[in-house]
């Protein structure tokens, strides 16, 4: 398989994910897609440094799991007050902050 | 010209200004404790300040002393020094101030006996008095200036002491402002001789005075007349002193007739020097006193107002004296002296009428008047002696003093000579006429008094002030010129008098100053005395009569050239001000305001559009990264 197979993966992961957060309004659906996107990045890290044989895309890759993991823990954290205080995950109903 | 330092009891001439100084303090400051005794204190400070002027004087013997009191201002090139010039000439001065100022305490003991702020006014006429006292002792710029200010102060808070009278409060506002004209040319002339000569002291400037250019002499004597016409009430700036006459009657007495108001003539008379240096500024001092006496004279003629009668002749009087001292030398001794007897029998002639307007419950309207003279009559006869002082009745005192002048016009022996010693002889004709109608209508003819006006003798606390300076109106001019002659005993400040050379003899100056004096009562007789007097005025009259009730149209001139412009400037800036300064100010802020709450518009709140415009952007930023790199 070439590189561009990996490539184009990502991009359909990429796109998936953006159309999701852009389309889904259950917040967390629009995490997991947030996810994906990461992930897709994550891909197409990992496929250049093996392309290059240089561990610098891995090591990047890495930093964006463990960055990921962290927000992880905050977005659930703020979806599950979020849920508790207005019966409802969905990210339109939770448009307080405007003009 | 040369100065000593001072010896013996002159060494404490300072006392002079601390006495009253330190009186008006302990009136202000002591407050209502000082009420009881207050009248007294301050008479008592006056008195004794006259007590100590007249020791000093008497130890004088013709020299001028220096009293060095210590360093006033010390900055740069500036050195002023706090010091007292006690000369014949500020001694005369202190006599009349501390002599005449004495008088009319005591008068106000009694005449503002009913009155409840009297400590007030004890306090602010020894402060006039302390001021006064500084203008004609200070031997530097500096400090007349400070005497002057201060003068002006105390006759501004005078004028308007009952300020619950709105017209009183005008009429303060009004002579605050009009001097201050007068005090911004003193002030110049002030910042121009320390400019060009770098010192501020009398015998700095006199000595230096022949080193400068002709133009900067003149504009110093142009600009010191300013000051002097401000505060003496002179042509252009006249107006402000009948309309001073709200104040109370020993005011107008000591501050509106004899003392502040000559200040300017003892301003133009100590720069003699100056003078002496410019034939321009002299001339112009010669055009102003012609004028002022014109105008004085002819306004006198149409007022009802008993005051302002006397007010428009010591503007006329004042006119005099400015001729005077604008002849040069051989007018300075003339004007002083008769500025002195001017002194007496104004002052007299105003404690006079203030004991009328006791008698007729305070109205100053000489219609409702008539018939006192026989009410009152120590008033009516120590109002006559000044009456006749002041129309030059042969052998009182204004006879002396104003023939002087009328004779030392003529001795110019030029063209404009005849023409200024005319038109002192025909003012001469007015002034009798004035003053005669004021006699007739007041003292005179059947009582026209309103109902409810009983009118009695005053008490004799201020009647004997009176009797003193009707005595003094009498005798003084024949003491001043005869007796012991002002002229020697100023000899030291103005030189040896120049043996005068008389174009017109004095005997025939005299017989035809008493002629038209004669003539002008007779007219006053023929107008008024002979006739019934209307209590209301009449209303069609001549035009000149018009003319001469309005004062010639000077505050109808000033307001016109000056005030109607003014408000004009300065609805003029505050529509700039609110149209173009405030608009441009709030219409930047509206705009920005609008387009902000536009903007924020945009937030609307729904996080999936949040993240569209935050993908458009990633892809434009992308987009324009690889059109950057591939470019």
């Amino acid at each position: 398989m070439s590189l561009t197979h990996y490539l184009v993966l990502a991009a359909i992961l990429f796109t998936i994910g953006a159309v999701g957060v852009l389309v889904r309004r259950n917040a967390i659906v629009v995490f997991m897609c947030v996810e994906l996107m990461l992930n897709s990045v994550n891909l197409t890290l990992v496929t250049f440094a093996r392309a290059s044989g240089t561990l610098d895309g891995q090591v990047m890759a890495f930093f964006v799991m463990v960055v990921a993991a962290a927000e992880v823990v905050v977005g659930l954290a703020i979806i599950m007050s979020l849920f508790r205080t207005r019966r409802s995950a969905s990210v339109d109903d939770a448009n307080l902050l405007k003009y | 010209m040369d100065t000593a330092p001072a010896d013996g009891l002159i060494t404490s001439a300072w006392l002079l200004i601390a006495l009253p100084l330190a009186g008006a303090a302990v009136l202000l400051l002591g407050g209502r404790r000082t009420d009881r005794w207050g009248h007294l204190l301050g008479t008592g400070t006056v008195v004794a300040a006259f007590v100590l002027g007249l020791l000093c004087t008497l130890q004088l013997d013709g020299r001028r002393l220096d009293v060095d009191l210590f360093t006033f201002v010390a900055t740069g090139s500036l050195d002023v020094q706090a010091g007292l010039l006690f000369d014949p000439l500020s001694a005369v001065f202190v006599l009349l101030i501390t002599g005449v100022g004495a008088l009319i305490h005591v008068y106000s003991i009694g005449y503002m006996a009913h009155d409840p702020r009297r400590r007030r006014f004890f306090a602010y006429l020894n402060l006039f008095v302390a001021a006064m006292l500084l203008l004609v002792l200070g031997d530097n710029f500096v400090a007349l200036y400070v005497g002057w200010e201060g003068v002006g102060l105390a006759s501004y808070l005078l004028i308007a002491f009952w300020h619950e009278r709105p017209s009183a409060a005008t009429a303060a506002k009004k002579a605050f402002i009009m001097n201050r004209v007068g005090d911004v040319g003193l002030a110049l002339a002030i910042f121009l001789m320390f400019a060009q000569l770098g010192t501020v002291s009398y015998d700095g400037v006199f000595g230096a005075v022949g080193t400068l250019a002709g133009g900067t002499v003149t504009a110093i004597g142009l600009l010191l007349l300013l000051g002097a016409c401000g505060k003496s009430g002179q042509f252009p700036l006249q107006a402000w002193l009948p309309d001073a006459m709200e104040g109370p009657t020993p005011v107008s007495a000591l501050i509106h007739a004899a003392t502040m108001v000559t200040a300017g003539v003892y301003l133009i008379a100590r720069c003699a020097p100056v003078y002496d240096a410019t034939p321009t500024a002299r001339a112009a001092v010669l055009a102003v006193g012609a004028i002022t006496l014109m105008i004085g004279a002819i306004a006198g003629c149409a007022q009802d107002d008993i005051k302002k009668v006397l007010a428009y002749s010591t503007v006329s009087q004042i006119g005099y004296m400015f001729l005077a001292v604008g002849l040069g030398p051989v007018g300075y001794v003339a004007g002083l002296a008769h500025l002195l007897t001017h002194g007496f029998f104004k002052a007299g002639l105003f404690l006079g009428a203030g004991s009328v307007m006791h008698a007729m419950d305070d109205d100053v309207d000489m219609r409702r008047f008539g018939g006192l003279a026989s009410r009152m009559k120590v008033t009516f006869v120590t109002f006559g002696l000044g009456y006749l002082a002041l129309i030059g009745f042969p052998f009182l005192s204004g006879f002396y003093t104003k023939d002087a002048i009328i004779e030392a016009a003529f001795d110019r022996g030029d063209g404009w000579g005849y023409l200024l010693g005319g038109i002192a002889i025909l003012a001469a004709g007015l002034t009798a006429f004035y003053m005669t109608r004021l006699m007739l209508m007041t003292f005179f003819g059947r009582p026209r008094w309103e109902p409810g006006v009983h009118p009695h003798e005053s008490p004799s606390v201020m009647t004997a002030p009176m009797v003193l300076l009707a005595v003094g109106s009498v005798l003084a001019g024949f003491l001043l010129v005869v007796a012991f002659p002002l002229e020697e005993w100023l000899t030291p400040v103005f030189g040896e008098p120049e043996a005068a050379e008389h174009v017109v003899a004095p005997l025939v100056v005299s017989i035809l100053v008493t002629v038209v004096m004669a003539l002008g009562v007779l007219t006053a007789w023929l107008f008024v005395g002979r006739r019934e007097v209307p209590v209301t005025a009449p209303v069609r009259v001549s035009p000149v009569t018009r003319a001469a009730r309005r004062a010639l149209y000077a505050d109808a001139v000033n307001e016109s050239l000056f005030m109607r412009p003014g408000q004009w400037l300065t609805r003029a800036l505050v529509f700039v001000d609110n149209r173009g300064v405030d608009g441009a100010v709030n219409g930047l802020a509206a705009t920005l305001g609008g387009s902000s709450s536009r903007l924020g518009r945009t937030q609307t709140g729904f996080v999936r559009s949040y993240a569209l415009s935050m993908l458009g952007g990633a892809v434009v930023v992308a987009g324009a990264l690889l059109a950057v790199t591939a470019g």
